[in-house]
């Protein structure tokens, strides 16, 4: 790519060496390490789904038994092999005797442990196999239909009913768009459990789960089958479930899952051993099922100010880069985020902007960059509030960005209306069409205005990075280096649910899926 | 003529009436209103005429459908202008606001030194399930926002922010340990009304702890107004375009008011 910014490499060669010195440093501690989400991950990879009679999923069923018998640490899977050779039973059908008390894992005598791994192994290698389909066939779709080579158009659907969820979403993809997010309802990152079936009651949005996974799928590929184009589904990684919910998704086919190191840290004041350990392997996960990931850099800038806090978006995209790197996510999987959130007062916002989004395709170049739209200062005014998205629309154009979530004119009004939608996607479209090849044309001044800022930001970025390379990671977040937030390493949600590994302990899915996309 | 082609003659009084109270385009009392909606059907005659027929329901006389565009196959948008037939008697009415004058920061500082004497201690939070922070933070985070400085800024203010998804019971705890002299509660999310049961569930806790008089209470979002707040038993409201200034103008002379001080 023909550079237009005259970035110092020196300065982008610096910051990415300090983000990948500090994702290896962290990685050693996530090696030693485990979590209950990690391991119900593991159980459900392994076959166990269901509640038992009150309402408590299975894999918690699993995860609960071993953690109060202290058999955490030797991991699910060892434990469910060995069951599996001394029963003859199915990894559900052991969940089943569990839930209704008729067994228990700690009587179960582990004669070998490479036996009882190979028992477990053989199962992993079968659900790699169905995973590997969904790929297959996502690949397949993509081959008839073609894939769209302008931005993806992304809206969110937000009802808090799945069947309801679905009508909007199948006339949003009618309308033009390319990915459908369903929103989850307000609460569930702080669920230490994924909610079982089809669900339609949600505030904010509707609840995560296979099931309705599974019917929006269903739904997206009848509609996309009717129009020809291939429709991405989006969920949500994060919270307290990340690695539960990536194997959710990689079984349903999600194309897309909103996965960020740090986000729920921050944002969700949920323990950072507990996030940085569960961020790993549902990054394995989507690797494997060739899932775009999502960050969530855009949440700096409604926190913080968009203007002085630009360096920490930059910074936090090396981060989630390296540690996308370090769990086998290629760069063409890595959507790192940002958003246009300056105050719309600000003199020359619109010029600090495009240059914000021409850096982050300049140093990030095989990257699906996420951009997200005006949300802090939309007002309720719906007039301007739509041109501020044409704005929005111009720079995502003008630089080549290619998640496109689209802003809405009622933003700060309401959950988005099914004609709400349709104008966002109006709007978007006639830009796209209209200035199309507009940024070829454009060069920028050499040590104008939009040089010098991005060459700002880079610097203070690189800063910011060797900062926390030097004080460690897990030092930094206590110090409150990210959009002022301080967060204390023993404090926060999900802490009880680390454990560190015992030497026995394998994980079979990080050997079978890490380091590759399924082929 | 200059750009008047409208050769009928107005059939209304062009004088303002403000007992008689209408909208305006561009001539006086004419009436004149836009909106939007989507019906659930195919985008042709018969739809639009069901878009009309709706408009007229709403007291619109001679409706145009300006625009209309298929959403799917089976719902349209429509566009749709016209003069509405009623009035309001703006005369009569009363109308219950937070305050008549916000002071701004320096005056704040300047009135609590004088009238309290220490500093106020305001603890805030998002509750219940609400994951948003913005509004809280609209109002509390030093940076404040549109340039209107937050509570963390105030000198004679101790701001702690709690964040977001905070139970009620929680902020009552740290209220309690922080000695509070003031409850901030923000909203963001009102899908099906869990604003109203999240704040609701407050005060009924704050009620049976007997707790409620310790406090100066006030809720926050951009669906939350005076009138609601009071409603719920808050003692303010604050909705969209209201700055920390409004807030801390409220909670300080309140709670002089409170402590008998001059």
């Amino acid at each position: 790519m023909l550079t237009k910014l005259n970035l110092n490499q020196n300065t982008v060669n610096k910051a990415r060496q300090s983000a990948a010195r500090v994702a290896a440093d962290t990685q050693s501690f996530i090696d030693r390490h485990t979590t209950v989400t990690v391991e119900r991950a593991v159980c459900r990879l392994l076959g166990v789904d269901g509640v038992n009679a009150f309402e408590v999923p299975l894999p918690n069923v699993v995860v609960e038994h071993l953690h109060e018998k202290g058999l955490l640490p030797m991991g699910t899977a060892l434990l469910l092999g060995a069951a599996m050779i001394e029963t003859g039973l199915t990894p559900q059908q052991i969940a089943e005797e569990l839930a209704a008390g008729r067994l228990d894992l700690s009587r179960v005598e582990i004669r070998d442990v490479e036996t009882a791994h190979a028992a477990a192994a053989n199962i992993a290698r079968e659900t790699a196999e169905r995973i590997r389909a969904n790929a297959a066939a996502r690949r397949a779709c993509l081959a008839e239909y073609g894939d769209k080579d302008a931005p993806y158009i992304y809206v969110i659907v937000a009802t808090g009913d799945i069947y309801q969820d679905i009508i909007q979403a199948r006339a949003a993809a009618v309308q033009g768009a390319d990915v459908i997010a369903v929103i989850r309802t307000t609460g569930q990152s702080l669920l230490d459990y994924v909610p079982y079936g089809a669900t339609t009651e949600g505030f904010g949005g509707t609840y995560a789960t296979q099931e309705n996974f599974r019917l929006m799928r269903a739904a997206l590929d009848e509609v996309g089958a009717q129009e020809k184009r291939y429709i991405r589904l989006c969920n949500y990684c994060s919270g307290l479930c990340m690695p539960e919910i990536a194997a959710m998704g990689a079984l349903e086919r999600l194309d897309m899952m909103l996965n960020d190191a740090l986000y729920g840290i921050l944002f969700r004041d949920i323990n950072m051993q507990r996030t940085i350990i569960d961020q790993y392997f549902s990054r394995v996960i989507n690797s494997f099922a060739g899932v775009i990931i999502n960050t969530g850099e855009d949440n700096y800038l409604t926190t913080a100010d968009a203007v002085e806090e630009a360096h920490t978006v930059l910074a936090s995209q090396f981060l989630n880069e390296q540690f996308a790197l370090l769990a086998g996510l290629a760069p063409q999987q890595q959507g790192l985020g940002h958003a246009f959130e300056i105050d719309p007062d600000v003199e020359d916002g619109f010029l600090m902007e495009l240059a914000q989004a021409q850096m982050a395709r300049e140093i990030f170049p095989d990257a699906p960059l996420k951009y997200m739209p005006p949300t802090k200062f939309m007002t309720g005014n719906i007039f301007r509030g739509h041109v501020q998205d044409a704005l929005f629309n111009a720079v995502t154009v003008l630089t080549g960005q290619k998640i496109h979530l689209l802003g809405m004119l009622t933003e700060a009004v309401h959950t988005p209306f099914l004609s709400d939608r349709a104008l966002a996607i109006e709007n978007a479209r006639y830009i796209e069409r209209t200035m199309r090849h507009l940024g070829e044309e454009i060069s920028f001044r050499e040590g104008g205005r939009v040089q010098v800022r991005a060459a700002e930001v880079l610097e203070k970025a690189a800063a910011l990075l060797a900062e926390i390379e030097r004080r460690g990671l897990f030092a930094a977040l206590e110090a409150g280096v990210f959009a002022d937030i301080k967060r204390p390493r023993d404090g926060g949600k999900g802490l009880s649910g680390v454990v560190r590994k015992a030497p026995q302990y394998r994980n079979p899915f990080v050997d079978l899926m890490k380091g590759g996309v399924a082929q | 003529m200059s750009g008047n082609y409208n050769l009928n003659k107005t059939a209304f009084d062009t004088l303002l009436d403000l007992s008689k109270l209408r909208p305006y385009g561009d001539t006086m009392n004419d009436g004149k209103v836009q909106l939007s909606f989507t019906l659930p059907v195919a985008d042709d005659e018969r739809g639009a005429e069901a878009a009309k027929q709706l408009a007229r329901k709403m007291g619109i006389a001679d409706p145009n459908v300006a625009h209309h565009a298929p959403l799917d196959s089976s719902f349209t948008f429509y566009v749709v202008y016209g003069g509405v037939a009623h009035s309001v008697d703006y005369n009569a009415i009363q109308v219950v606001t937070v305050q008549e004058k916000t002071m701004d920061m320096e005056a704040v500082n300047a009135y609590i030194r004088e009238h309290i004497g220490r500093k106020v201690v305001v603890v805030g939070a998002s509750t219940g399930t609400d994951a948003h922070t913005v509004g809280i933070d609209a109002i509390m985070n030093r940076k404040g926002f549109a340039g209107h400085y937050g509570l963390e800024r105030y000198e004679m203010i101790e701001a702690h922010n709690l964040g977001s998804q905070v139970p009620n019971e929680e902020l009552l705890l740290r209220a309690r340990e922080l000695k509070a002299d003031v409850l901030l509660v923000s909203q963001t999310v009102t899908q099906k009304d869990i604003h109203i049961s999240n704040l609701t569930g407050l005060i009924e806790l704050l009620e049976a702890e007997g707790e409620r008089q310790n406090y100066i209470v006030i809720c926050g979002g951009a669906r939350i107004g005076h009138e609601l707040a009071k409603e719920l038993g808050y003692d303010a409201g604050f909705g969209v375009g209201k700055f920390a200034e409004d807030v801390a103008t409220f909670f300080a002379t309140e709670l002089a008011r409170r402590s008998g001080a001059k």
